[in-house]
């Protein structure tokens, strides 16, 4: 009897659940179809003033003229229906300040940009890539699940890109980043792919061995330091970096005296500084993350035989809150050169200024980290890559070509973006690699440091 | 005991290979060590080690002192495990989080009383508050704790709590996200005169704080639980917790109190952790928890000064251990192994004294 009245219980208990199920689809269907009706109505209005260059290709040649081959097969976008691009960045956790302005670097260009021959572009909700290899490859699956996704603006970290790549490329999609630098990821510059180098990845960011070569350059000729160091955390990203900078030391005539590793969540750094300090280097440079960044700037200076040692980082650790932190006071950081000028994005036509004006309306506070100009190259890249890739059908469908796609990203050349002129190499390196040091005076002060510029160099 | 050293079966045989070769290890590194400390260009270091630099004993004071500090951190939290084992029989790996939430407490207060300018005038007087206060809602956090999560469990089977308390983990865990925010979050600056080096032996004052702290908690509760009736009560609990009811001990009331004592150990413990790195994260709980868990089974667990010696010798071994054996012995990278060296450690320990160094359990000391 008891048993009987229990199950009863959780049969109703069942149904209800069940039948609240169904209602719960049945408006979220409804809800989509609203979604999808927004944007026919949008396309009707805006069109012919947003896409006059397509509009007259259209017109003059035929439909069917445009970039590829179809070999890596074609994405049909129906009318009323928005072509799928995504982001997949780093926007949660510690890196966040770094991912996040990334991806709203994206929801600004697609705004800028307007619609690809009448049709919107939609970057559905921004993935995160966790800073990790593990999130990367999870969002990556997530993104290649859905065939209408044409490409992907991301990852932030190369971490999450080593597993994203190339589920993302195999999938016929591009990926275009705005943050990753490691060189493992295209090339050594010389002509030969690095290991994690898949066909489909691009990116606006540098490749770090600019950053390392221009950090080397600076503290072996401008400060005078003939002895140096560096640490990483074992992510590709710090790594790359840190080699590249011992190996660029040594061939301009220094002497590395260490090189070694921490784990992300080490706090006590002094047995790691210790093993450094047994080289009594010049200088340290760790281009590493926050937290583990804070304790070794907290606590080199108490490990004996580092004392006098200059500390240098890189982007990953200049942000305003790592440049808050009193210990940090007189290092140096190298870093994309972030003095955009009066550089205009061809696509869109806007500025930096007028980039950073939309981001301050839109989000209440400026980017805490520079690669929101990558970003938003990026983006407009992708764009104009599909637009040259695609053609509108007879039935009014849009159809992608995803090789063209690549095809017009492969030739990218003199592309002037928000950092620079823009131009692909044969490798998916599209950035200027302009890269600057900074030195960090005052930690009151630390957005001043930010521009305290006191080296520059790099780029092609 | 000796017979057990002699080999019997296969297992047996396959033990003694790795525990000869665990000590091998060891002692080679160790020689190795010694060889480049005498002379960096002796041959038998060069031999394992082409590129060994040595270390200045400055140096090496320095990694004592920093693995003292965090071992008797690891000391503290061990403690708790060590109480709740030697009384439930069962590891309460929420734990580690007891100690995050002490050091989130730390942190919260702290730059409370940043902001209210009494930190920098009256450091001592602060830092005093801020134990007290995290000691009071670590032990809360404890008593809860027990009373929500362990005590509907206390008659059912030992692993049905173990596996309770990784959820209650993941659920402080993520309550501390919603809370507090993902991001690591800072302490105020340490005034000078404590982060300077002092004058005695070149050591900073902080980690001199902070074994001095880990030490009096130490002493506070082997005081509780040697010489009050409130100690008596709790061995006889973990000694037999049916008969410690029958002779009038109130054993509901005695097991709260366990909860509470080591969530004040873990209280103290954040503080300690707080000035050390002074910087607070929501897992910041879980890789000392699991370092703290090992320490007191290195001691032995159950056993309250097992522990904080096992958290000594874990703290010192991952500090030490890897510029100590692994470094001579030409491996690359040697740093990042610092979490291998501590759990190898608790791996060779059990392999020689399977029961920890100082014997489990509380009772068997009092049996003698």
């Amino acid at each position: 009897m008891f048993g009987t009245r229990k199950t009863s219980r959780f049969r109703i208990a069942f149904k209800t659940a069940v039948v609240l199920a169904c209602l719960a689809l049945v408006l979220s269907a409804c809800g989509d179809d609203e979604d999808s009706a927004a944007p026919e109505a949008g396309t009707e209005t805006t069109a012919p003033a947003t896409t006059v260059a397509p509009e007259e290709m259209g017109e003059e040649v035929l439909v069917m003229e445009h970039l590829g081959d179809g070999s890596l097969g074609t994405v049909e976008v129906e009318p009323g229906e928005a072509v799928q691009i995504r982001s997949l960045n780093a926007i949660t956790g510690d890196v966040a300040f770094f991912g996040l302005p990334i991806e709203r670097s994206v929801v600004l260009a697609i705004a800028d940009y307007g619609q690809v021959h009448g049709f919107d572009v939609d970057m559905g909700t921004g993935l995160d890539d966790l800073c990790s290899n593990d999130g990367g490859q999870a969002a990556a699956q997530i993104i290649v699940a859905d065939e209408d996704v044409v490409g992907v603006i991301g990852t932030s970290c190369s971490g999450a890109a080593t597993a994203a790549a190339p589920l993302i490329t195999d999938a016929g999609m591009v990926l275009i980043s705005g943050g990753n630098t490691s060189p493992a990821l295209t090339s050594d510059l010389a002509g030969t792919p690095g290991p994690n180098y898949s066909y489909g990845y691009y990116r606006t960011a540098h490749n770090d061995l600019f950053q390392g070569r221009v950090m080397a350059e600076f503290v072996f000729n401008e400060l005078g330091i003939t002895t140096a160091a560096a640490i990483h955390d074992g992510d590709p990203y710090t790594q790359g970096l840190a080699k590249a900078f011992t190996d660029a030391f040594a061939a301009l005539g220094g002497d590395v005296t260490g090189f070694s590793a921490v784990n992300k969540e080490d706090t006590d750094m002094v047995p790691v500084l210790t093993e450094i300090a047994a080289g009594s280097p010049g200088a340290l440079f760790f281009p590493i993350f926050q937290p583990a960044g804070d304790f070794i700037a907290e606590q080199a200076p108490g490990v004996s035989g580092l004392e006098g040692t200059v500390l240098l980082a890189a982007d990953g650790l200049l942000n305003t809150s790592y440049l808050a932190l009193s210990q940090t006071e007189g290092m140096y950081f190298s870093g994309p050169d972030t003095r955009f000028g009066q550089n205009v994005n061809a696509s869109t036509g806007k500025s930096a200024q007028d980039f950073l004006a939309a981001y301050e309306s839109e989000y209440g506070e400026g980017p805490a980290a520079p690669f929101w100009a990558h970003g938003y190259d990026a983006t407009t890249m992708l764009l104009d890559a599909i637009t040259a890739a695609s053609y509108v059908s007879e039935d009014g469908s849009l159809m992608v070509d995803r090789q063209g796609v690549r095809q017009y990203l492969d030739n990218v050349r003199n592309y002037q973006g928000l950092i620079g002129v823009i131009g692909c190499d044969d490798f998916g390196d599209c950035g200027s690699g302009k890269i600057t040091v900074v030195h960090h005076a005052s930690s009151d002060d630390p957005e001043a440091s930010m521009g305290n510029v006191v080296y520059s160099g790099g780029g092609n | 005991m000796a017979n057990n050293w002699a080999p019997k079966t296969k297992v047996d045989w396959f033990l003694t290979v790795l525990r000869v070769l665990a000590l091998g290890v060891v002692t080679v590194g160790l020689l190795a060590f010694i060889a480049q400390q005498i002379s960096v260009d002796n041959p038998f270091a060069r031999l394992i080690n082409p590129d060994a630099t040595g270390l200045t004993v400055a140096q090496f004071r320095g990694l004592v002192i920093s693995g003292l500090s965090q071992g008797a951190m690891y000391g503290l939290i061990a403690l708790g495990y060590s109480m709740v084992y030697g009384v439930l029989g069962f590891i309460n790996f929420a734990h580690g989080e007891v100690f995050m939430v002490g050091a989130m407490t730390g942190m919260i207060t702290s730059n409370k009383l940043d902001d209210a300018g009494l930190w920098e005038s009256n450091f001592i007087g602060s830092l005093l508050f801020i134990v007290v206060v995290s000691m009071l809602v670590c032990t809360l956090t404890a008593v809860i704790m027990e009373r929500v999560a362990y005590r509907p469990l206390r008659k059912a089977p030992r692993l049905i709590p173990l596996i309770t308390s990784i959820g209650i983990s993941f659920f402080i865990q993520n309550t501390s996200v919603v809370l507090l925010g993902p991001t690591s979050k800072a302490y105020p600056d340490m005034p000078d005169w404590l982060t300077a080096k002092r004058t005695f032996l070149e050591i900073e004052g902080t980690k001199i704080l902070v074994i001095c702290v880990a030490a009096l908690a130490m002493l506070g509760l082997w005081l509780l639980v040697e010489r009050t009736k409130t100690g008596k009560a709790m061995r006889a609990v973990a000694e037999d917790q049916e008969i410690a009811g029958l002779m009038g001990v109130n054993v509901n009331r005695t097991i709260v109190k366990v909860f509470a004592v080591g969530g004040a150990m873990a209280g103290v413990a954040g503080i300690l952790w707080g000035v050390l790195f002074r910087s607070v994260i929501h897992y910041t709980g879980f890789l000392p928890g699991i370092k703290a868990f090992s320490s007191a089974v290195v001691g032995g667990i159950g056993n309250l000064g097992g522990s904080m010696a096992g958290g000594l010798f874990i703290g010192l071994a991952e500090s030490t251990g890897p510029l100590l054996i692994l470094e001579p012995l030409g491996v690359s990278g040697v740093s990042q192994l610092r979490d291998a060296v501590a759990f190898a450690m608790l791996i060779g320990v059990l392999l020689l004294k399977p029961s920890g160094l100082f014997g489990e359990r509380l009772s068997a000391e009092d049996r003698a």
